[in-house]
C-alpha cells in the first residue's frame, strides 16, 4: 500500500453524500445513539471506532435503514429515509454494505451471489450480469473460485467475495461494518489491501474498524465514539497524536501499545 | 541406492485372515463379545421360526389364479387380488374402460419420475404437466371426443388415493408456504389470521373436517347448489395439511440467520425477492425431512375419505372383502395396498434424500 499517494486523493467534489442531522435512536428504553450530526462529503473516507456498544455499527446500519432511527434526519444522495419502502430500497442499491460475518448466500454459487443484485435490482441481462461480476472478482482477485460455493471458501476469500457484491451494484457509498473483525489473523491483510484500493479508486467509504493502521493511512477523517454519542472527529494525524477528550485518549492507550 | 533396494525387497504383509472377509465382518459384527453373540443367536432364531412360516404361508402352499378354491389349503389366497384386482384399483369405474385410467396412472407416474431430475425442471416440463393433468382429466371423465362420460362419483380406488393425494400435496405445500410467511408477517391483521387458522385446523382431528365437509358445509350451500363430494374433502385434506406443514416452514424460517435477511436488504431486494431467491430456497432445503413426513402421513390418511363414504383404495378393498366368497381373506388384501402405500411412500422418502444430498452446497 502506498500511504502517501492514497492520502494525496483529495476530495475534488464537496458534495455531500451523507447528511444525518440531530438523529437519535432508541432500542426500546435504551438511547443508543444521541444527538448524531455527520456531514459526509463525496470520496471522503471516514472511519469510526470506539469501544463496543458505543453504537457505532448501529450508526452505519441506520445509513441504509437496517436500523430505523426515531429522531432526526438521514440524507442519502439527497433521499431522506422515512418509512417510504421505495426510497429505502432505492438507497439500499446506491449504498453497498459488508458485514462483519460476510453474509454471503450459501445456497448460491459466488457468481450467482454477485448476479443477484444486478440481475434482480438493476434489471441488467443475465450475461451482462456475469461479466460485471467476473469484473470485480478479478478485482479482488478471486476470479477463479468464480463457481464454487461460499462454504468452501475461507474467511478472507469469502470478506472478498461479500466487497466484490455490493461493488456489483456499482455503489456510490461503501459501508463496512467491522469487516475484518471475524477473520483469522493471516486474512485481515487480503481484504485490507481491497479496502485500500477501494479508497484508491475514489470510494466514498463509511468505516467502522478497530484496524488503526488503516484509518492512519486511509482515513481522511477520525470519528470516536462512546455511549452513543460522537465524542471526537479529527484528521488522523491530529486524532493519533493529538487527541483532544480524556475518553479518547484512554481509549487510545488501551489499544495502541 | 539402498533405498531403492529396500523398495523392491518389500514384502506385503497380508491382515491375518481371521479380521477380513467374511469371517472377519462376522467376528467383528456378529459375535465380538458374549452378549453379543447371545443376541446373534435368539435375532437368527426368531427369524427362523418367523421366517421359515411366512414363506410356507405366501409363496408355498399359496393360490395365485384367480377364481381358485383357496378354502383349506392353509396357504396365502393371493386370488383374492388377480380377481379383483379391477375393483380394489379402479373401485366402481365402468371394467371395459379402464385403459382410460390406467393411461393416465402411467402418465402420472412417468411424469413423477422425469421430475425426479432437477435438470429437467423447465418451463417445458412445467407445461407438460399442465397439458397431461388436462388430458388425465379428460381421460378420466371422458364425455368428449366420443369418449364414454364417465360420472366423478364413479371414481374410486388407486384413481381416487392418488387424486386426492396429488393435489392434495401440491396444493397443501404451497399454502402453507404462505400461511407460514404470513404468521411471521408484521402486517397484524395478516398474522392473527394466520395464527388463528393454524392453530384451529391442528386443534382437529382431519376426520372432524371431513365431516364438516361433507355433512356441514352442504347446509350453509343455496339450495339447488352442490359441490362434488370428492371435491370437499380434497378441499378439506389441502387445508389440512397446509397447516402443518405452515408449522415445519415456520421452523425452517426461525432457523434462519438475521444475516441472510439484512445482507438481501442491503442489496436492495425487496420482501418478494428476499423470500423467493434468498431466505426460502435455504429454509425449505433445511426443513425437507419434516415436511417430507407431513407429506408421508397426509398421503396415507387420504385413506380416511372412507368414513364420509369415498371409494378410495381402503374401500374398494374393504368392499370385495365384504362378499361372503372371500371373506377371511383379509390379510392378503391388505398385505396388498400396503405394498401400494409402501410403495409411494418409500418413493417419496428417497426421493427427499436425493434432493438433500443434491440441495448440499457445504461439502466439496
Amino acid at each position: 500500500m502506498n500511504k502517501e499517494t492514497s492520502k494525496k486523493v483529495d476530495i475534488s467534489s464537496e458534495d455531500i453524500v451523507i447528511q444525518i442531522v440531530n438523529m437519535h435512536k432508541w432500542f426500546g428504553d435504551f438511547h443508543v445513539l444521541k444527538n448524531i450530526n455527520l456531514d459526509v462529503k463525496k470520496r471522503e473516507r471516514i472511519v469510526v471506532c470506539g469501544p463496543s456498544g458505543s453504537g457505532k455499527s448501529t450508526l452505519i446500519r441506520c445509513i441504509n435503514r437496517l436500523e430505523e432511527h426515531q429522531k432526526g434526519q438521514i440524507i442519502v444522495d439527497g433521499i431522506e429515509l422515512t418509512k417510504d419502502l421505495k426510497n429505502i430500497e432505492k438507497v439500499r442499491s446506491e449504498v453497498g454494505m459488508v458485514f462483519q460475518h460476510f453474509n454471503l448466500f450459501p445456497h448460491l454459487t459466488i457468481v450467482e451471489n454477485l448476479t443477484i443484485g444486478p440481475i434482480w435490482v438493476r434489471k441488467t441481462p443475465k450475461k451482462e450480469a456475469e461479466e460485471i461480476a467476473m469484473y470485480y472478482l478479478e478485482k479482488v482477485q478471486i476470479a477463479e473460485q468464480a463457481a464454487k460455493f461460499p462454504g468452501q471458501l475461507s474467511g478472507g476469500q469469502q470478506q472478498r467475495v461479500a466487497i466484490a457484491r455490493s461493488l456489483c451494484m456499482k455503489p456510490n457509498i461503501m459501508l463496512f461494518d467491522e469487516a475484518t473483525s471475524a477473520l483469522d489473523p493471516e486474512m485481515v491483510k487480503e481484504v485490507l489491501d481491497v479496502m485500500i484500493s477501494l479508497a484508491q479508486d475514489g470510494m466514498t467509504m463509511v468505516v467502522v474498524t478497530h484496524e488503526m493502521g488503516f484509518a492512519k493511512s486511509v482515513a481522511h477523517r477520525v470519528l470516536f465514539m462512546d455511549e452513543g454519542e460522537i465524542i471526537e472527529e479529527n484528521s488522523p494525524d491530529e486524532f493519533f497524536n493529538n487527541p483532544q477528550n480524556d475518553r479518547t485518549k484512554l481509549f487510545l492507550s488501551q489499544i495502541l501499545y | 541406492m539402498e533405498l531403492h533396494a529396500e523398495n523392491e525387497n518389500k514384502v506385503i504383509i497380508k491382515p491375518p485372515i481371521t479380521s477380513i472377509g467374511i469371517i472377519g465382518w462376522m467376528r467383528e459384527n456378529l459375535f465380538s463379545t458374549p452378549f453379543n453373540t447371545i443376541l446373534t443367536i435368539i435375532i437368527v432364531s426368531v427369524l427362523w421360526i418367523s421366517i421359515i412360516p411366512f414363506v410356507k404361508w405366501a409363496l408355498i402352499n399359496s393360490s395365485w389364479l384367480p377364481d381358485a378354491n383357496c378354502r383349506g389349503t392353509g396357504g396365502a389366497c393371493w386370488s383374492i387380488i388377480s380377481s379383483n384386482y379391477k375393483i380394489i384399483l379402479f373401485g366402481f369405474y365402468p371394467q371395459d374402460i379402464l385403459w382410460r385410467p390406467v393411461t393416465a396412472i402411467v402418465m402420472l407416474v412417468s411424469l413423477l419420475f422425469i421430475s425426479r431430475n432437477r435438470n429437467f425442471w423447465n418451463a417445458f416440463l412445467g407445461y407438460s404437466w399442465l397439458i397431461s393433468l388436462m388430458i388425465m382429466g379428460l381421460l378420466l371423465k371422458g364425455g368428449v371426443f366420443g369418449l364414454e362420460p364417465v360420472d366423478i362419483e364413479k371414481w374410486g380406488g388407486i384413481i381416487l388415493t392418488l387424486l386426492l393425494s396429488v393435489f392434495g400435496l401440491t396444493a397443501a405445500y404451497p399454502l402453507g408456504i404462505i400461511l407460514a410467511l404470513g404468521r411471521q408477517s408484521e402486517m397484524p391483521v395478516i398474522k392473527t389470521f394466520c395464527i388463528f387458522y393454524i392453530e384451529l385446523i391442528r386443534g382437529v382431528p382431519l376426520i372432524s373436517l371431513l365431516f364438516m365437509s361433507s355433512v356441514v358445509f352442504p347446509l350453509f350451500l343455496p339450495e339447488g347448489v352442490s359441490i362434488n363430494g370428492i371435491l370437499r374433502a380434497q378441499v378439506a385434506i389441502i387445508m389440512f395439511t397446509a397447516a402443518y406443514i405452515a408449522e415445519v416452514v415456520r421452523g425452517g424460517l426461525q432457523g434462519m440467520n438475521k444475516g441472510q435477511f439484512e445482507a438481501a436488504d442491503s442489496i436492495g431486494l425487496n420482501y418478494v425477492q428476499t423470500m423467493r431467491l434468498i431466505i426460502l430456497p435455504q429454509a425449505l432445503k433445511i426443513v425437507i425431512p419434516p415436511s417430507v413426513s407431513v407429506l408421508i402421513s397426509a398421503f396415507k390418511d387420504t385413506s380416511l375419505v372412507v368414513i364420509i363414504g369415498l371409494y378410495d383404495l381402503l374401500k374398494t378393498t374393504q368392499t370385495t372383502l365384504s362378499e361372503p366368497k372371500w371373506m377371511g381373506f383379509s390379510a392378503e388384501a391388505y398385505i396388498f395396498i400396503a405394498l401400494i402405500y409402501f410403495v409411494c411412500c418409500f418413493f417419496m422418502s428417497t426421493y427427499s434424500r436425493k434432493l438433500e444430498d443434491e440441495l448440499n452446497t457445504d461439502l466439496e
